[in-house]
């Protein structure tokens, strides 16, 4: 057989009908719905007299838009979140689908929960309306963002129909520096390539740096996948993922775990399979990286300066000029200083108890700066657990952090929860557009470290500092 | 699906780079979870000034004869971001059946085609001068899929790209499950097999 990439390894074992032009009618082995867009989807197939195919392999959460003030379930959400919460319930009964509700064990930040589980599993393809599905690509599972409407498609017939996917390779090359991590790979990428550098492609993320990270690391550095412009990202399992999976909930177990781990470790890219195309990225003098503007492609070492439109033409100007009036910066100055309002941990990017860690490590007998607020949300109510088990929680707390319940929260601004008057935060999420994390509010992309450490310095600050100090 | 073979009618530059779902909806507009009332949210933030929502007389499609316009000019990368179908939802709720820019998100090119919008991806070079061009007014497109181009009205055609199965259900407006429901016995056949060759993928599930 011709060498093939795990994608195509994946893609082939799917593949239920060849339908010609390049089109393939794919088998989906999960589906997870929100509470964002779940109602609809289910909603659209109701009316059409339509059910799911298969309940047993959809899985619903609520995350998107739910409060994560401590004591939620007492009190009531803002109305348009107890619409999107009340329907999810609704429809998902009435299509038979399980559903981790608010006060499930296993609620949380869908792209957290579904590896968490086990419910997402090296060499399975798995769907969801929601952009960062890729996410758990991290444990080597084909996942993609669908919108509401393709997501009738794969909940009524379990399949979907896609053109396979052009494949790209990136090789992270040498070994992180202590304080550098997952985020500041993924940054990086996107700030020396751009945000459409990935060019719709299919992802494999190799290389020793990629091979040293710890799985959650691997969850990180695929969530940025599309906000590189890629259409999904990937790491092969590997012993440590094999490792990671066994136990969860979901996942095989003994004998059958035995078997499957004998299958996913057999998806690795053949030595010789070709790419589309290729990218390098060479790790060990990476500093930890930070976004001074408004797409994650404004990204800079830390140590680095705010670029100068002047030295860039047309359209490129403009837009620098724009990025840097929103983010009311002056061209050419140190990132580092700049004065933060606020803080925030969470995501499903960076809210993993390995990002909780490496936050606590900083914070630990700190204090947050006078007049910066600073929350930190884990991914999920296990997470929640498994850090409280530690004493993370009374670390954050004596910092000066909040601590609060599971779910996206202030990644993105939905009305419900809020910075308050708060303009500019450090933020360990995935996206800095404009408005993002509430009207008005600017955003800075970086790491749980290099948040936990801006956070006590009341301006954006090395971590490496501070872990060093 | 909803069929569309060609739109022909004046064009509204909106010519930015990585403009996100989250600008053309923003998330604090979807405040319910049905998929009306989406034409006045589109791009929000643009479009309005202050708490009472004035309309911003500066922002294109608040402009004659922009308001009107079928099709929208925009820049590489439209509709980045969130996959929220909401965004597609509120450009076809206004009434943009075609958009044409270098590029687009991937979420977002899926889901325009499956909510009778047309994206067509044109060289860099090429969007840039329509931009230019439409900036007065005055240009007229059609975009046509039946015939995969972007023809300017008394002027050049520019052709794009676009897969032969998403061409013909366009132009047909067909139901794709339905389609797929054709194939149950195949799907199922592969279920079969698949329950033996990876049953962990199935353990739990009922037979
Ligand atoms: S945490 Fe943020 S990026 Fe992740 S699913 Fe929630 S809203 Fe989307």
């Amino acid at each position: 057989m011709a060498p093939r990439t795990i994608v195509e390894k994946i893609w082939d074992l799917h593949e239920i009908a060849d339908l010609g032009g390049g089109q393939s009618l794919l088998h989906v082995d999960r589906i997870l719905l929100h509470e964002r867009m779940g109602p609809a989807l289910l909603a659209g197939l109701a009316q059409a007299g339509r059910g799911p195919a298969n309940p047993a392999l959809v899985y619903g959460v609520v995350d998107h838009a739910v409060e994560t003030l401590p004591g939620r379930l007492e009190r009531s959400r803002g109305a348009g979140a107890n619409a999107f919460v009340a329907s999810m319930r609704e429809r998902t009964a009435a299509a038979g689908i399980r559903l981790f509700d608010l006060d499930d064990p296993r609620q949380g930040i869908v792209h957290v929960v579904s590896p968490e589980q086990g419910i997402a599993l090296p060499g399975c393809t798995l769907v969801c309306p929601d952009s960062h599905t890729g996410t758990v690509g991290g444990i080597g599972a084909l996942a993609w963002g669908i919108g509401s409407t393709e997501g009738e498609h794969a909940v009524a017939t379990q399949t979907l129909v896609r053109a396979r996917p052009r494949r790209m390779r990136v090789d992270f090359d040498g070994r992180l520096a202590p304080g550098v991590g997952a985020k500041d790979m993924a940054l990086a990428l996107i700030g020396r390539f751009g945000a459409a550098g990935g060019d719709a492609c299919a992802i494999e993320f190799a290389g020793e740096a990629v091979r040293a990270l710890a799985v959650e690391g691997r969850l990180t550095l695929c969530n940025m996948a599309v906000e590189f412009g890629a259409w999904t990202g990937i790491v092969a399992p590997d012993d440590a993922t094999i490792d990671w999976i066994a136990g969860r909930p979901f996942a095989p177990e003994g004998a059958m775990l035995d078997r499957a781990a004998a299958h996913w470790l057999g998806l690795a890219s053949d030595d010789d399979a070709r790419w589309d195309a290729r990218r390098a990225l060479d790790c060990s003098a990476l500093a930890p990286q930070v976004t001074w503007g408004t797409s994650p492609q404004h990204a800079i070492a830390i140590d680095g300066a705010v670029p100068d439109p002047a030295r860039a033409t047309g359209a490129a100007r403009e837009a620098l000029e724009r990025a840097l009036a929103y983010m009311d910066l002056s061209p050419g100055a140190p990132i580092l200083g700049t004065r933060v309002d606020a803080a925030f941990i969470g995501s499903c990017t960076n809210s993993r108890l390995p990002d909780l860690r490496a936050a606590a490590a900083i914070l630990r007998g700190r204090k947050v700066a006078p007049g910066v607020k600073a929350i930190a949300v884990p991914g999920s109510a296990q997470v929640k657990r498994d850090a409280e088990a530690e004493g993370l929680d009374r670390v954050f707390r004596e910092a000066g952090f909040e601590w609060r319940e599971s779910g996206c929260s202030l990644c993105f601004f939905a009305g419900i929860d809020s910075f308050g008057g708060a303009r500019r935060v450090i933020t360990s999420t995935n996206r800095n557009f404009e408005g993002r994390q509430g009207p008005g509010v600017r955003s800075h992309l970086a790491s749980p470290a290099t948040v936990a450490a801006s956070a006590v310095a009341g301006c954006i600050a090395d971590p490496r500092a501070l872990a060093a100090g | 699906m909803e069929k569309l073979v060609r739109v022909e009618g004046v064009a509204a530059p909106l010519y930015r780079p990585n403009i996100d779902t989250d600008l053309i909806v923003p998330s604090r507009e979807i405040t319910s979870p049905g998929r009306e009332g989406y034409a006045e949210k589109l791009f929000a933030p643009w479009r309005y000034l202050g708490p009472d929502r004035r309309e911003n007389p500066d922002f294109v499609l608040n402009r004659a004869p922009f308001r009107a316009a079928p099709i929208l000019i925009a820049g590489e990368n439209f509709g980045c971001g969130s996959s929220r179908e909401m965004a597609v939802w509120a450009l076809r709720q206004f009434g943009i059946r075609a958009i044409v820019a270098p590029s687009f998100g991937e979420i977002f090119r899926a889901n325009c085609l499956r909510n009778g919008i047309l994206p067509a991806a044109l060289p860099a070079a090429t969007v840039a001068g329509l931009a230019e061009r439409a900036q007065s007014g005055s240009l007229v497109l059609a975009v046509d899929l039946e015939r995969r181009e972007v023809r300017e009205a008394g002027g050049p055609a520019h052709p794009f790209a676009v897969g032969e199965r998403e061409r013909e259900m366009m132009l047909e407006g067909l139901d794709d499950i339905a389609l797929t429901l054709r194939r149950k016995g195949d799907i199922e056949a592969f279920q079969a097999r698949d329950r033996e060759a990876r049953p962990w993928i199935w353990a739990g599930a009922p037979d």
